[in-house]
């Protein structure tokens, strides 16, 4: 059987049974359409905010990253792990014994104030519309290279089918679907792996094997890529601190992403699911033990293409190229633009004139058309006439492949069968899904509870509540597949944008108001705006108006960390000066603290 | 009817709750700081110098490392909790 054969049965036996599940747990109230009626098991929730957690992104994306950059890829891997200690730890077991739906909530009823709610809530869905794009996106990309459809027509498969099972299950459809999303994306993302490392380094265990030896030469795995790298012109592959990559960067972008983890909504809310504080705990360790499955295999996956991409590539004339290189080509996520001997050569930044190996990047396709008939011409004519393409590509920094193929390629690199590369497909579609339903629920949440039932209209029954929910969720559905099918261009910029947001709005705010039992309504709200405009201004100055990194250097991704520190530095500055909170959220405060009262 | 002596132990008895809890959760995440932001990213120069099984240290601390020693540190945190949540509710006679 074809690998797109396979595919469509991967693809049509998941997608059955997310259905049957959504079915089963369909629900008549809204405690069980906001929380799932708080009475999912510690280890289930730890698979569904895996689920959650992990998404097209961290699926299709991260390894591929890690890939390029090496050691500096530890960014996101610590970044996006770390952030659940503080999330167990800091804020999941309060929020849970607070017991509201949502995180807008607890900021309204801790510090009293609608007007910080409204803040909260405009985060919430800031963060969530970001991010939402993307997994839809992810979804079309998915449908379009395996199953050759139109990425649009992808993007609708995917938004049908999250819009049945939320609108039918709301919480407790999304969290049984996420259950099972989080085994299909997992085996998926695990078994290729396992296979490759099997080959190459003869070890089962790719944490292992990626310290191993390369099984043809004898030679360990990382010694051979450092080689490799200092011979081609890349900076050091385990080295830190090279190109922009300095101490300070990497560490305020780590901190960044861990505090960011920390603040997003969509995770949050899972803990809301569970039976009590206690399973609140346990399920902050289940979730992360079951992220590591993932997170600890991608460096192993981004060794292992790394090496395959130089084994297969570099120095080869057209007709030794393998397989791979031609099926990824024909996207332009790969281009070679050859210097005319006719062997594909691939340099890093420091031999950046005798590179050959580009990417299309964000470039329409007719523009690289063009780029590329200029360079043939060039070619031709033995520089007298066109232009070359590659001194282009070079200028417009679309050096090297993209990273978004290398986790899907991975498996035609090693030859793997058939059904494992369909498997992949299939998990790029959970990973995406998972999360698009996640964030989903957090805005129709905001739209229905916190601005419908708790500023509009407090006194709407039970069934008018339900019925909003519902429709929130479907509106919610229809801009997010509009959002993947016209994706708006700043998407990559602007979950920078997201992860700095949730660092230096909500966690902060939180900490506080569970940590604090002195601070009130003035602090949380004018430090919630500090973090805001300090972080969001500093973004959209530095990457749109050419604003210098006059913060210690530090750039946007890595700036929430700072925006953290603006926001707790306001509010506890403005404390002794402002009123303290009332009797009534004093003691919000103590009951919060206290495990089972 | 108002009971001050029992009131007053019941107050008593969560503040020494939540001070453990504090001390537990500080505790925890200055490793977490140490490991994370201290093994991975800090030291991480330094500490290649070394090596584990064939990674250079500080190159496994931000790829592998970090990652276990989180899962670890919220499991310990779960059981210690539990036993202080344990503890307080003997002292509570519940």
């Amino acid at each position: 059987m074809s690998v797109q054969a396979w595919t469509f049965v991967m693809v049509g036996l998941t997608f059955s049974l997310y259905l049957w599940l959504a079915f089963r747990a369909r629900v008549r109230d809204t405690e069980g359409f906001w929380v799932a009626d708080r009475g999912v098991p510690a280890p289930l929730n730890g698979m569904a905010t895996a689920a959650d957690w992990m998404s097209a992104a961290s699926f299709l994306s991260m390894a591929g990253t890690i890939s390029l950059l090496g050691y500096a890829g530890g960014v996101y891997l610590m970044g996006w792990t770390g952030g659940f200690v503080l999330l167990a730890l800091l804020l999941a077991p309060y929020l849970r014994k607070f017991g509201h739906f949502t995180v807008p909530d607890f900021v309204g009823d801790r510090f009293e104030s609608n007007g910080a709610r409204i803040v909260a809530l405009c985060c919430a869905l800031f963060i969530s519309f970001t991010y939402v794009a993307g997994q839809m996106r992810g979804v079309g990309i998915v449908f379009a290279r395996f199953l050759e459809v139109d990425v649009d027509v992808g993007v609708a498969a995917g938004m049908a089918l999250v819009f049945v099972y939320a609108t039918l299950g709301g919480m407790k459809g999304i969290t049984w679907t996420q259950i099972a999303q989080y085994w299909v994306l997992i085996v998926a993302y695990v078994v290729p792996v396992v296979a490759i490392s099997l080959q190459l380094t003869g070890n089962a265990l790719p944490q292992l094997g990626m310290g191993g030896n390369v099984a043809a030469t004898g030679v360990p795995l990382l010694a051979t890529l450092e080689q490799i790298h200092r011979d081609l012109g890349f900076p050091s592959y385990t080295e830190p601190f090279t190109g922009s990559w300095d101490r300070v960067n990497v560490l305020c972008t780590t901190l960044a992403l861990m505090v960011g983890t920390a603040g997003l909504p969509h995770v949050i809310v899972r803990f809301y699911t569970v039976k009590n504080v206690q399973a609140a705990r346990w399920s902050g360790f289940w979730a992360l033990l079951f992220i590591a499955l993932l997170y600890l295999t991608a460096p192993a996956t981004a060794a292992f293409a790394r090496y395959y991409v130089f084994d297969g590539l570099h120095g080869k004339t057209a007709e030794e190229l393998p397989g791979w290189y031609h099926t990824w080509a024909k996207t332009n996520l790969l281009v070679w633009l050859d210097d005319g001997d006719g062997r594909l050569e691939y340099h890093g930044p420091q031999q950046q004139a005798a590179n050959e190996l580009f990417r299309i990047g964000g470039l329409p396709s007719d523009e690289l058309a063009r780029v590329r008939s200029a360079h043939d011409a060039w070619l031709a004519s033995g520089g007298r006439d066109g232009v070359d393409g590659r001194v282009v590509l070079t200028a417009k920094k679309l050096s090297g492949p993209d990273a978004d193929i290398l986790v899907l390629a991975t498996p035609e690199m090693a030859q793997l069968a058939a059904w494992i590369i369909a498997l992949v497909a299939a998990g790029g579609l959970a990973a995406a899904l998972s999360t698009a339903s996640g964030l989903l629920l957090v805005i129709s949440s905001s739209i229905a509870h916190d601005f419908y039932f708790r500023i509009l209209r407090p006194s709407a029954s039970e069934a008018q509540r339900l019925r909003v929910s519902r429709w929130a969720i479907g509106g919610a559905v229809i801009v997010a597949g509009v959002f993947g099918v016209f994706p708006p261009g700043f998407v990559a910029e602007t979950v920078a944008f997201a992860f700095g947001l949730a660092a230096s709005s909500f966690f902060p705010v939180l900490v506080l108001g569970i940590f604090s039992a002195r601070i009130g309504t003035v602090p949380a709200i004018a430090g919630m705006l500090a973090g805001i405009l300090f972080t969001g201004g500093y973004i959209i100055g530095t990457v749109y108006f050419g604003m210098s990194r006059w913060c210690f250097g530090i750039g946007p991704q890595g700036i929430g960390a700072i925006g953290m520190l603006v926001h707790f530095a306001v509010a506890l500055g403005l404390q002794p000066f402002c009123a303290g909170p009332s009797a009534v959220a004093q003691a919000m405060v103590a009951r919060m603290r206290e495990p089972d009262s | 009817m108002h009971v001050p002596a029992a009131a007053d132990f019941r107050r008593a008895a969560d503040a020494r709750y939540w001070r453990a809890a504090v001390r537990l959760t500080v505790a925890l995440l200055v490793v977490w700081a140490a490991l994370g932001l201290g093994c991975g990213v800090w030291f991480a120069d330094w500490l290649n110098g070394f090596s584990l099984g064939g990674f250079p240290l500080g190159f496994w601390f931000a790829q592998q490392g970090a990652i276990v020693g989180f899962v670890v540190l919220i499991l310990v945190y779960a059981l210690a909790m539990q036993r202080l949540d344990r503890r307080h509710r003997r002292e509570l006679g519940r």
